[in-house]
């Protein structure tokens, strides 16, 4: 539990297959297991509708990582489309890894609807993991203005057009703690 | 001629000039262009300075061309300029509407981008010179537009009329525009409702595909170069190729297909996609025909560069990257996202393209309607 000292609380999407992930999740409820509050689960029908823009939009709006969870392979109340979820989340993986997002914000879990205690074991492995991580730094951040690769006086040019703007550079960054973690 | 004649300008910012090629292109039309236009500004084809643009009163532009994304301080101030002198601005073709190519920019710091480009094997400077966007020479001092810290599309800067995509948009497509305008200006038509996409479909561009579609069932995706042979027949993503049809607008026709290449994307994300790259993979993920994680990660291995494919025409305005706390990042430290000195606010929610109606300027029956 060292990587609780920088005090940072992950926030996590949860994509929950109805028929078993999110029932796991209900079990964990009524059987009283505990698992961190971080994050917030949202029942799909199944993870096969889980469209690859559901990560990148929980991702763009703040998340720390996404959780998506289904039945285990050949247990699909839609026969294969867990298959299809499994396909996405691999090239996903891929892509946002080039996009410079570490690939351990998204994971993919199989839990069946009696897999409650799995379901909140895991829940809590991939908040330490995604706590190990940090906070989602954006990696388009340039605070480095090295841009221009000249000599530091050069600064006085940069966004020159909007130079009678006073304060430009006090843009208001509410609840995007996210920012601070760049180097 | 009248003073009656609508006014019309053309620019282009961080773009390769095929847009204003595009409009060029079209001939004889070309002629009707200028008769029923008083053309102010178009670098492109005439002499005309900032400052010429800069004395005209506001909204004195009925039609603006905007081409091109937002690299420079100077792209920037020009896409300020001419929205406040602008009636109806068309974020045109796909750098100002998605980024396109110069957009895939943004995967790379300022500082490698601009090495690349004085440094490459093929430049010739020993010195390691970089432009600086001051110089002070005994002359006088000299001023170069800055490089901003990423490539922003047109949407992201200011607000936008219309988007009317492609790369470059149709030539059949442009005229219809032009009738449009020109119908508008008489009277005799109405834009359409602002925000709209135009010279395009809802769909994708699959619908204006001939080609033969059965069951995609992809082990290995290939290069066009490495097939043997192509059957001229079948759709090209059951051929193993990756074609960015399933994630495209249509509205060109479906050209590339039909010439035995592969779907580039041009067009931008379909009607309804919030994100082009999250719609082709979906696309391309559900044709992968493999069961075990291994064996999936094996076939999704041959696509080499997935963001190079899923986001080459629509990285500066994706969702992860136009996104908000990515834009905050980017941006803050130079105060981009600041209200442009002109009033203007700038445009809302960065980059998340809202769903707007599309309208099919040019598609067969509705440019006969608009004319």
């Amino acid at each position: 539990m060292s990587a609780t000292d920088t005090g940072f609380e992950p926030t996590l999407i949860g994509f929950t297959c109805n028929w078993c992930s999110y029932r796991a999740a209900d079990l964990a409820g009524t059987a009283r297991i505990k698992y961190p509050p971080n994050v917030r689960l949202i029942r799909l029908m199944c993870s096969g509708r889980l469209d690859p823009v559901f990560v990148l939009k929980a991702l763009a709006d703040g998340a720390d990582g996404v959780l998506i969870t289904g039945c285990w392979p050949g247990d699909c109340h839609y026969l294969v489309q867990n298959r299809y979820a499994l396909r996405r989340f691999v090239l996903l993986r891929r892509t946002l890894a080039a996009l410079g997002i570490e690939p351990g914000r998204v994971k993919l879990v199989w839990a069946s609807a009696a897999e409650g205690l799995r379901l909140a074991t895991e829940i809590g492995t991939f908040i330490e993991e995604v706590r190990a991580l940090g906070p989602l730094a954006w990696p388009t951040a340039r605070r480095d203005r090295s841009m221009a690769a000249g000599p530091p006086e050069d600064e006085a040019g940069v966004g020159e057009t909007e130079g009678a703007e006073p304060g430009g550079t006090a843009v208001s960054t509410p609840a995007v703690e996210l920012v601070e973690a760049v180097p | 001629m009248t003073p009656e004649r609508p006014t019309f300008a053309m620019c282009w910012a961080a773009s390769c000039g095929g847009c204003d090629i595009a409009v060029l292109n079209s001939g004889p039309r070309l002629l009707d262009l200028a008769a029923a236009f008083e053309v102010v500004f178009w670098p492109c084809v005439m002499d005309a300075k900032y400052r010429d643009v800069e004395a005209l009163p506001d909204r004195a532009l009925d039609l603006t061309l905007f081409s091109g994304s937002i690299r420079t301080s100077e792209n920037l101030a020009l896409a300020r300029l001419l929205r406040r002198k602008s009636k109806t601005l068309v974020a045109f073709g796909s750098c100002a509407n998605d980024g396109c190519i110069p957009g895939l920019a943004n995967l790379s710091d300022p500082a490698a981008i601009l090495a690349a480009a004085c440094d490459s094997p093929s430049s010739d400077n020993p010195e390691g010179l970089r432009p600086v966007p001051r110089w002070e020479a005994p002359e006088g001092v000299l001023e170069l537009p800055a490089f901003e810290p990423i490539l922003r599309t047109l949407d992201q800067v200011v607000p936008v009329d219309y988007r009317m995509p492609g790369c470059p948009p149709e030539g059949h497509r442009i005229e219809a525009l032009i009738d449009l305008v020109l119908a508008v200006h008489a009277g005799t038509a109405i834009m359409p409702p602002a925000g709209s996409t135009i010279g395009a479909g809802d769909t994708t561009c699959c619908d204006e595909c001939p080609r033969r579609r059965g069951i995609k069932q992809i082990r290995a995706f290939r290069r066009l170069q490495d097939l043997a042979s192509l059957d001229p027949d079948l759709c090209l993503l059951e051929q193993g190729i990756v074609c960015s049809g399933p994630a495209t607008r249509d509205g060109c026709g479906a050209l590339c297909p039909q010439a035995g290449a592969p779907c580039a994307g041009c067009y931008g994300p379909p009607a309804g996609a919030l994100d082009q790259g999250a719609r082709l993979l979906s696309a391309l993920a559900s044709v992968v025909e493999a069961a075990e994680p291994a064996e999936v990660d094996a076939v999704v291995e041959t696509i080499p560069d997935p963001v190079g494919q899923l986001y080459r025409f629509g990285l500066a305005g994706s969702l992860l990257r136009a996104g908000r706390p990515a834009w905050e990042a980017a941006t803050e430290a130079d105060g981009l996202g600041a209200i442009p000195a002109s009033g203007v606010a700038p445009a809302a929610p960065p980059g998340i393209p809202l769903a707007a109606p599309s309208v099919q300027l040019g598609a067969p029956g509705v440019a006969e309607a608009s004319r």
